[in-house]
């Protein structure tokens, strides 16, 4: 039993490694290269995955895209150049981080709208209120303030 | 009376929301415009299938109205596609093959088999033109005009109805 238990965990431990395995390792002699490589492959998404990234995809079109990033990065593209290189082919879909341009307008604009919305309704309403409480007082009122205050001053 | 009305905003943006939703939950994320309509077809210098030794290039898109279609025998669905294929052979449409990621063997292999309704095939066995077309999987088809510019992209496989109702449609549309 205790054995089984051993052997099942030994597995446990691999699966994760056995599952990455499909993702070759790549080696970069700079860590920029390196980490600029991570950032995109993390960013770029892959077209025929439901939602992964290719540095997380082991479909070959997302393989096949890894490759380009990398022969790009070595030739010296910018992050940039590398990212329009595969929207030209791939469209908008491969951005996990859309780009604002007038036909993402609304997409960006209205969590910005949303909060400026709010927060004018915030201060509408707190202003409202006081007013409200800060409003003078009318004859009655006054009168009435007035008797308060008399007898205050009679003791 | 006006401020009653306000009180039903938050159930208007509800229903806006909802109807997003809704709408989010029938498309299909696999079914989406190829970034490369309205644009020129990628150049590329490829052998064909049939003869190593025969170099084409873009150029090969000039001049008339062409179907490409990106298939490959590893491809399941591109053996259903090819009845369909042939038959807009049949009715006159131009194909050009791109046999994608395939040996050539195999490539020949399944023309043999299920029949050929290309002109020619391009032989494209690191997928590097298939790339530059952004296909993703195959069968992909996109429909080139006379100028070798892309006016339609059709993902994935071609029924016997959508050459009826879009395939022919289209080609006649740019036919003009």
């Amino acid at each position: 039993m205790a054995g089984l238990i051993r052997v099942l965990l030994l597995l446990a431990l691999l699966g994760p490694a056995l599952a990455q395995a499909a993702i070759e390792v790549r080696d970069f002699d700079d860590p920029v290269m390196r980490d600029r490589f991570a950032s995109l492959t993390s960013t770029l998404r892959c077209p025929k995955c439901q939602n992964q990234a290719i540095g997380d995809s082991d479909s070959p079109i997302a393989g096949d895209m890894r490759e380009r990033v990398f022969e790009q990065l070595q030739a010296g593209r910018s992050d940039k150049e590398i990212v329009d290189f595969m929207v030209r082919r791939f469209g908008d879909y491969v951005l996990y981080n859309p780009r604002l341009e007038g036909r993402t307008l609304l997409l960006w604009g209205l969590p910005v709208a949303l909060v400026l919305g709010g927060g004018l309704l915030v201060a509408l309403l707190v202003r409202a209120r006081r007013r409200a409480s800060a409003r003078a007082l009318n004859d009655d009122e006054r009168a009435r303030l007035n008797a308060l205050l008399e007898r205050e001053d009679d003791r | 009376m006006k401020r009653r009305l306000l009180l039903l905003l938050p159930l208007a943006g509800f229903l806006v929301l909802t109807v997003f939703l809704y709408r989010g939950l029938s498309i299909n994320p696999a079914e989406r415009d190829s970034a490369l309509v309205e644009r020129p077809f990628p150049a590329f210098s490829l052998t064909t299938l049939g003869d190593p030794g025969r170099t084409l290039d873009d150029s090969l898109m000039q001049g008339q109205v062409t179907l490409v279609n990106v298939w490959g025998e590893w491809c399941p669905t591109c053996k259903q596609e090819m009845p369909q294929l042939l038959e807009l052979a049949d009715r006159g449409v131009r194909l050009v093959g791109v046999d994608y990621k395939d040996t050539r063997e195999k490539g020949r292999e399944f023309l043999a088999e299920f029949g050929n309704p290309f002109e020619v095939s391009l032989f494209d066995p690191e997928g590097s033109l298939g790339f530059d077309l952004g296909v993703y999987g195959a069968p992909e088809s996109f429909l080139v005009d006379a100028e070798g510019v892309i006016r339609y992209h059709h993902t994935g496989y071609i029924s016997p109805r959508d050459v009826e109702q879009v395939i022919l449609p289209e080609v006649t549309k740019w036919q003009d």
